[in-house]
């Protein structure tokens, strides 16, 4: 078999686009584990939610696709925080596996949630911005995923720089690294965490306004971007912001390019042959894993 | 300034402290010693509101502090220096300096408590941008200290701050204790090193099996025929 140098080109430019929100899909997820050590196995189902916030904005309300950011990620924090209040707080210090099984009872609570209110159907929008296209010699660049990916890279910028620079980022990453310390400070931890829960919640509202003009909607959805986020997160390091990152470009560029070299949907093999490597012979990820 | 009445404090049924009481005024160095298990760490950690007392009262400047969780407790001005040196490890010296004037009141002077503990510890000057991990365990002591200092603390409470470390270090934090003490510092010392901690404080309790056994001026309680075969070995 060959394969011709522009499709190669071409699969690692797709790859890169997709791979930034991939990326900042995970890094929600990275730092609810850094800091309270729970993994939300509901995350996809999150992100779910703010996309068919997004959805019924752009096709039912005639918003710009990327204004409905100032929905969908007020929205999402404020999901995150009163399922953090009700639902996760109670049990923050109980054995994992009780964590476990309330995280993915959540993800099927808003999975049937979703079928039951919307259908089964997969919705698509229709936007200014789908069709758009840049040519670079034989490559082509779709405007919207270039878009998601410059938005992914911003936010996530954004959250590295509250993380390391803001007194509040300050007091996140302390309560992470030592919770009885940073109780001693003066620090709220109860009120971290649940500001914690917040932002990686809203991170997902960012990702599915960014996402919403090139990507369908549909109550499983949640299931694709759950899983990838989950693999990102241990191919990063556990609580790792910035390893998260490449992983999340790695992972992007296994899919893209697996899905050019490889027939039918074998890319997805490709990226959890990548998982369980990884899982077999470097268990704390490529970078290590951190507390936040 | 601190005032302990009648504290009693419960694991599950275990009692751990039976009612302690035990008074700090301004400005001096009261001592808390006893062995390892007598409740010394319960008591600092009731106090900082970190465990709830199932008995008693704990007033810091008439203020009842039973009711307040720990992070309220440590805005009054009452910073605990626990035990094992808290670092913030994945934090650079200077952010675990900024986390210790993270309350209200203690980041308005920032910058300038910055500078003075700077000027005490130089050797976190020299290592600010390092990882807190990178440091020795006596640097971490410091740090531990430096960063109490920047809540600009009415009371420190130092929870067996000479444990673990060289001898020299050992030297250097009691000296430490002592400068603080020359500035009018109100400090709770709890120690296991008897004879060093009773040297500089300037009344000492006896904690034994959650009891407050023995109280007194601190040379008295050193002379006292039962602290010295207790802890002295003599």
């Amino acid at each position: 078999m060959t394969f011709s140098p522009e499709l190669i080109a071409q699969s690692i430019i797709t790859g890169i686009m997709i791979g930034g929100v991939f990326a900042l899909i995970s890094v929600g997820l990275s730092l609810i584990w850094g800091v309270m050590r729970i993994i939300n196995f509901a995350h996809g189902e999150f992100l779910m939610v703010a996309m068919y916030i997004a959805y019924f904005l752009v096709a039912r309300g005639g918003w710009d696709p990327y204004a409905t950011l100032l929905v969908t990620t007020p929205a999402l924090f404020l999901l995150g925080a009163l399922i953090f209040r009700g639902t996760i707080r109670p049990i923050l210090g109980h054995p994992s596996m009780n964590q476990i099984m309330l995280t993915v009872g959540l993800s099927l609570i808003l999975q049937n949630l979703a079928l039951v209110f919307f259908k089964a159907d997969v919705l698509t929008t229709r936007t200014e911005y789908t069709r758009m296209i840049l040519s670079i010699g034989p490559v082509i660049i779709r405007v919207p995923q270039l878009i998601a990916f410059i938005g992914s890279a911003l936010t996530a910028f954004l959250l590295y720089w509250y993380l390391q620079r803001t007194d509040t980022g300050r007091a996140i990453r302390a309560a992470a690294q030592n919770k009885q310390a940073a109780t001693l400070m003066g620090v709220d931890v109860q009120r971290i965490y649940l500001l914690a829960f917040g932002i990686g919640s809203a991170t997902l509202g960012v990702a599915a306004s960014l996402m919403i003009s090139f990507y369908y909607t549909s109550p499983t959805v949640g299931l694709f971007f759950g899983l990838i986020a989950y693999v990102v997160v241990v191919l990063g390091g556990l609580g790792n912001f910035l390893g998260t990152l490449v992983a999340g470009l790695i992972i992007g560029l296994t899919e893209s390019v697996g899905a050019a070299i490889l027939p039918g949907s074998l890319s997805r093999v490709l990226t959890f042959a990548l998982f369980i490597l990884v899982l077999l012979f470097r268990p704390q990820g490529l970078f290590g894993g951190k507390r936040a | 300034m601190l005032d302990v009445q009648q504290v009693s404090v419960h694991y599950g049924a275990f009692q751990a402290l039976h009612e302690v009481s035990l008074q700090v005024p301004a400005g001096k160095v009261v001592s808390l010693v006893g062995a390892n298990g007598a409740g010394k760490t319960t008591l600092i950690n009731t106090i900082s509101g970190l465990l709830k007392p199932s008995g008693g009262a704990i007033f810091f400047e008439g203020q009842d502090l039973t009711r307040l969780s720990g992070h309220q407790v440590a805005g009054l001005g009452l910073a605990q220096i626990p035990e094992g040196r808290k670092i913030f490890p994945e934090m650079t010296v200077y952010e675990n300096l900024l986390m210790g004037g993270y309350s209200a009141q203690a980041r308005k002077l920032r910058s300038q408590t910055l500078e003075e503990v700077y000027t005490l510890f130089p050797r976190l000057r020299d290592r600010h941008k390092q990882l807190a991990r990178t440091l020795s365990g006596g640097e971490q002591q410091m740090l531990v200290i430096g960063r109490a200092l920047m809540m600009r603390p009415k009371l420190m409470m130092f929870d067996e701050p000479s444990l673990g470390l060289a001898p020299l270090m050992v030297k250097a934090v009691f000296e430490v204790v002592v400068q603080l003490k020359a500035r009018g510092m109100t400090i709770l010392l709890v120690e296991q090193n008897v004879r060093q901690s009773l040297r500089v404080a300037d009344y000492a309790y006896v904690l034994e099996s959650g009891q407050i056994v023995l109280e007194g001026e601190s040379r008295a309680v050193l002379e006292n025929e039962h602290t010295r075969r207790a802890f002295l070995g003599l």
